[in-house]
């Protein structure tokens, strides 16, 4: 065999391979996603959506308290982390570059970042739940945001660390302090990616079930108070799923598929507004 | 070691003494001393790495962003040492203006990009802004390309058009002075001709300091001219003078083009 048609046999093989892997990597992908599909829009109907999850064994239901409670717990969450992830990214980029501090900070948000999300609803439940009486939705956002809150400052830092020097400097040059430079500049500069890095977060926390089994629970009842028990999706699709009713598993379903697009959709969200931005 | 190079005639309005300069360990500028005269152009020319635009950025003490760069010496700006510690760096910036090399309109509004520096020392009602916005933009002769899209972004501007955006934004401060740290390298020849004409008509109102790499522009455009090599000052006089007559042999070397 000579020198060239070895070459082509490699490059077939390499082909080959790289095809089954990726068909591998799809076809569980499609599987997923059509399965979700097809259990999923069976169970959407008006009823999803204006009922409350049903008692054990009666007929019909909605999930109206978990989708409220969700949205609620995930707008809290949002309402907390963005501004903290912000200004922590902020000082990380703009302020602390050298400092021991900014160092620490850094790497502790690295390992939040990857940290087992039950070890944080874990570490809500002895500081917040056990202490202070009582499961409740302001627990589930506090976990939550512990979550949300790495993702923020780690896109914030890497977006403000992209600003070319000579803008940094040119803010400064007309005689601003360092915070008018950062707040009006150079956060300015990088808007999109700093709210790209926000939806990116939520999309995180929205699919989170651990961090709410111990903190938010759930409530069967609808409940717009945010310091008690809190129905969500995660936490009613984990009951949901297991139990031996058809309708109760129906609507995890519905929510799973709930969730799948709402996590979907603020990706695409963020797509757009990035390439939006970066085409400017 | 050299002596300082005092101007024959006019006043000075910055005076700079034995200046030293170091990147860490790293010397930049050794011993510099020369005076800056008020009203007038001093351009500052030699090779790459030779030191001007690290003397440049001493006036407003942008290296103080940086950890590891310090000055030493005097530069003394109305009776008062601008490197001293307890001088406030952000009005010794509002007052000493900068221009960068690559145009840097922030991502504002023209309108914004102007008032962002203005409103920073000055408090002035909606109308008198409006006026000062447009008195910027005149004296930068941009005014007329932008009157009627001052709520469009900066960064929609060309290349050309974005540098005059930015020497506007520094005159909107009323600066005494305006440094500009090679402001044409990044633009075509038209462009370079209006920065250049714009230069020529900003000295009557402000003292100038050029850094630039084109000898030409130096010639064309500065009442002085200052010749640096290795960090150190070797020649510092009146441009038609410095320029004819060169006093040292590495500053004739220089401008006839056998080095550089």
């Amino acid at each position: 065999m000579n020198l060239y048609s070895r070459r082509v046999l490699t490059n077939r093989v390499g082909i080959v391979l790289s095809m089954v892997a990726m068909s591998f990597g799809l076809i569980a992908l499609m599987w997923i996603l059509w399965t979700l599909f097809y259990n999923g829009f069976a169970a959407l109907s008006w009823d999803f959506f204006t009922q409350d999850t049903p008692a054990p064994g009666s007929e019909g239901g909605g999930l109206r308290n978990a989708i409220v409670g969700s949205l609620m717990i995930i707008g809290v969450t949002t309402l907390v982390s963005t501004p903290i992830g912000i200004l922590a990214g902020i000082y990380l980029a703009e302020f602390g570059t050298t400092s021991r501090f900014a160092a620490a900070t850094r790497f502790v948000t690295d390992i939040m970042l990857s940290a087992p999300s039950i070890v944080v609803g874990l570490f809500v439940y002895a500081l917040a739940v056990a202490t202070l009486g009582g499961f409740s939705g302001w627990s589930g956002s506090l976990a939550l945001s512990l979550i949300a809150i790495p993702v923020v400052v780690r896109t914030t830092e890497n977006m403000l660390l992209l600003v070319p020097t000579a803008l940094r400097e040119a803010a400064f040059a007309v005689g601003a302090p360092r915070w008018q430079v950062s707040l009006k500049v150079t956060l300015r500069a990088v808007k999109a990616g700093v709210v790209t890095g926000i939806l990116l977060a939520i999309a995180r926390v929205t699919g989170e079930t651990a961090p709410l089994l111990f903190t938010a629970l759930n409530n069967q009842f609808f409940s717009t108070d945010m310091s008690q028990p809190m129905g969500n999706l995660p936490v009613v699709i984990f009951q949901f799923a297991m139990s031996p009713y058809d309708n109760w598993v129906s609507l995890a379903w519905g929510g799973a598929l709930l969730i799948a697009l709402f996590v979907l959709g603020i990706n695409i969200l963020a797509r757009v507004m990035f390439r939006k931005k970066s085409s400017d | 070691m050299s002596a300082p190079q005092r101007l024959a005639d006019g006043e000075a309005i910055l005076a700079i003494r034995d200046l030293n300069f170091f990147y860490g360990d790293f010397r930049g500028l050794i011993d510099v001393s020369l005076d800056i005269a008020t009203n007038k152009v001093t351009a500052f020319i030699g090779p790459s790495g030779c030191g001007k635009s690290t003397l440049l950025r001493t006036f407003n003490r942008m290296y103080d962003l940086y950890p590891g760069q310090r000055a030493e010496g005097q530069i003394n700006f109305h009776g008062k040492n601008l490197l001293d510690k307890k001088q406030d760096v952000n009005l010794v910036r509002a007052k000493i203006g900068m221009v960068f090399q690559k145009p840097t309109p922030f991502p504002m509004t023209i309108y914004e990009n102007i008032a962002f520096g203005v409103r920073l020392y000055e408090k002035l009602p909606k109308s008198e802004m409006d006026d000062r916005v447009e008195w910027a933009l005149r004296k930068a002769a941009i005014w007329e390309e932008t009157k009627d899209k001052l709520q469009q972004s900066g960064l929609s501007l060309s290349g050309g058009q974005q540098q005059r955006l930015c020497i506007a934004r520094t005159i909107a401060v009323k600066p005494e002075i305006v440094l500009l740290d090679e402001p044409t390298s990044a633009l075509d020849p038209i462009s370079t001709a209006k920065i250049e004409e714009l230069i020529d008509e900003l000295k009557s109102d402000y003292t100038i300091a050029i850094v630039t790499h084109n000898m030409q522009q130096a010639a064309r455009i500065s009442d002085f001219t200052a010749f640096m090599y290795l960090g150190e000052l070797v020649e510092f006089g009146k441009t038609d003078n410095l320029f004819v007559k060169p006093q040292k042999q590495q500053t004739e070397d220089y401008i006839t083009g056998r080095f550089g």
